[in-house]
């Protein structure tokens, strides 16, 4: 194992790649920007370095600056955690050419994965179902007709080169599809200079559902059950939970068992080794795999409460070289648990709410965890992203979780900056949330009730 | 005479709009940045802009003034 850590992250997850390093007796290095060096994470390790101004790219993004705070602290190995250079394969190829240990999968993996017609297609020759779509870009409106068809309305027409959704539309059926086709064309060439357009399936309220995967890169290669993501706003999720309420009382459960078949065979398809998860949309029945992440989740910890699987844990003694000991078989769930994203933000503008922690007391009780990046009295500056803590609430019960939940953010004490511990609260009392009737559209429909 | 403040504390990340220009009510003049979020700040009014009392990459507290419009 190795003697000293680099964490390369900041705030929550450093904190708690920290406290499992430390616990295996690994020494740990912390490395951060001037807007952090009074945060726990940076006062908890053993070693912290500054690495430079409070901006991203020229700290927790800054590879020099990174590499050489390893190099001089005698640091083995690096655990980039989730974000900044955690899905870099050029970082973690970086690592390896100065004799360091990147904690992920191997970089060629990273590069698989990363481009998203290639991953399609390895995981399509795997045998794992991908949301159809047209293959490359479609020429013309007519051919975008036949395309289409073939698909099956609605469709989605998406801007070649595109990211963030610029230049989507839908058509619902072939009347509006050369319009939608025309202006998504349209804006491609203005947006990205260039046009080019792919068609794909459309769903109007998937559910978004992951699987955990863990693999040691000497043939063992084992999933850790599912999380249910579809809480989310903007692509960027807010709650989640473990099981996925999809398979409660052992519903659907051939579609589940197909689901997990699926999500092994993407990951051993890309090469891949360490911790992972891989997406997927589920609608009507059926489920279609988006993408795989070469990183630990945000919301691993609800994986770790259910299964007993320490994530982190094994992360770093499958990169140490180690066999994961674990078999499928002993992987099984216990209870259920829900975590909460408490984003610094205001919960019905939705806008930053940066500021000083002028309170900050976190709720205690049965089944409550809290990893939370600042401590009362930090400042949470508008440098980084707005997560503050995770709120991780288990029970013996769905329902158990979120009772206790309902008890846990209500005594939740934070004072100095808006949080969206209010949203979380409507959530858990909405009845469709509690029915476990949840999709990508939940929050939407909340807003408007 | 009409001062435009920010909304929100962050970063500005772009001015959009120079002295003298005449823009509408609604317009963009400054994105601003925070927490890997941006948000425009937008004319109440038309006008002329007068004054711009901030400069791009510069830490921008709610309420300081980013324009005036006159």
């Amino acid at each position: 194992m190795f003697k000293k850590l680099l964490i390369a992250n900041r705030a929550e997850i450093a904190r708690r790649i920290n406290a499992v390093a430390q616990r295996m007796g690994i020494s740990t290095v912390a490395v951060y920007s001037d807007a952090d060096k009074e945060l726990p994470f940076v006062r908890e390790a053993d070693e912290a370095v500054r690495i430079g101004p409070p901006p991203a790219k020229e700290s927790y993004l800054n590879v020099e600056a990174i590499l050489e705070a390893a190099k001089e602290s005698g640091a083995q190995a690096i655990h980039p955690g989730y974000g900044f250079l955690s899905e870099n394969a050029d970082f973690a190829r970086a690592c390896r050419s100065v004799g360091l240990v990147f904690i992920g999968p191997p970089p060629e993996a990273m590069a698989r994965m990363k481009d998203k017609s290639e991953a399609r297609r390895i995981v399509r020759d795997a045998g794992v179902p991908v949301v159809p779509g047209s293959e490359g870009i479609v020429p013309s409106s007519a051919a975008a007709m036949a395309e289409a068809e073939r698909i099956g309305f609605p469709v989605l027409c998406k801007a070649a080169g595109g990211g963030g959704g610029i230049g989507m539309g839908v058509a619902r059926e072939p009347s509006e599809l050369e319009k939608v086709f025309r202006q998504c064309s349209d804006r491609a060439r203005a947006a990205f200079g260039r046009e080019g357009v792919y068609l794909e399936r459309y769903f109007d309220a998937p559910r978004h559902i992951e699987v955990q995967i863990l693999g040691d890169g000497h043939g063992q290669l084992i999933h850790g059950l599912e999380r249910e993501c579809s809480i989310q706003r903007r692509h960027q999720k807010v709650l989640e939970e473990a099981p996925s309420p999809l398979f409660a009382r052992g519903a659907n459960a051939a579609i589940g068992e197909r689901m997990l078949t699926a999500a092994l065979a993407a990951a051993e398809a890309f090469g891949y080794a360490n911790a992972g998860t891989v997406e997927f949309l589920y609608a009507d029945g059926a489920f279609y795999f988006i993408e795989m992440n070469a990183r630990l989740q945000v919301e691993h910890p609800i994986t770790e409460l259910t299964t007993g699987l320490d994530l982190i844990g094994w992360q770093l003694r499958i990169a140490a070289g180690e066999r994961l000991a674990v078999q499928q078989r002993e992987v099984v769930r216990h209870g259920a648990a829900i975590e909460f994203r408490i984003y610094a933000e205001d919960p019905v503008r939705f806008l930053p709410s940066p500021g000083t922690l002028r309170r900050f007391v976190p709720p205690a009780g049965d089944g409550v965890r809290l990893d939370a990046g600042y401590d009362e009295s930090n400042v949470v500056t508008p440098y980084y992203d707005p997560m503050i803590a995770k709120l991780i609430v288990s029970g013996a019960s769905r329902e158990e979780a979120i009772e206790r939940s309902i008890s846990a953010l209500g005594s939740f004490v934070i004072e100095g900056i808006k949080t969206n511990i209010p949203l979380h609260l409507r959530i858990l009392q909405d009845a469709g949330f509690r029915s476990g009737a949840v999709d990508t559209s939940f929050l939407e429909r909340l807003g408007k009730s | 005479m009409a001062e435009v403040l920010a909304h929100i504390t962050g970063t500005v990340w772009k001015i959009e709009v120079k002295i003298g220009q005449a823009v509408s009510g609604g317009q963009t003049l400054v994105i601003l940045e925070s927490m890997k979020m941006e948000m425009p700040v937008e004319a109440p009014e038309s006008g002329t802009v007068v004054e711009i009392r901030c400069s791009e990459a510069q830490p921008v507290s709610e309420g300081d003034v980013l324009v005036v419009l006159g």
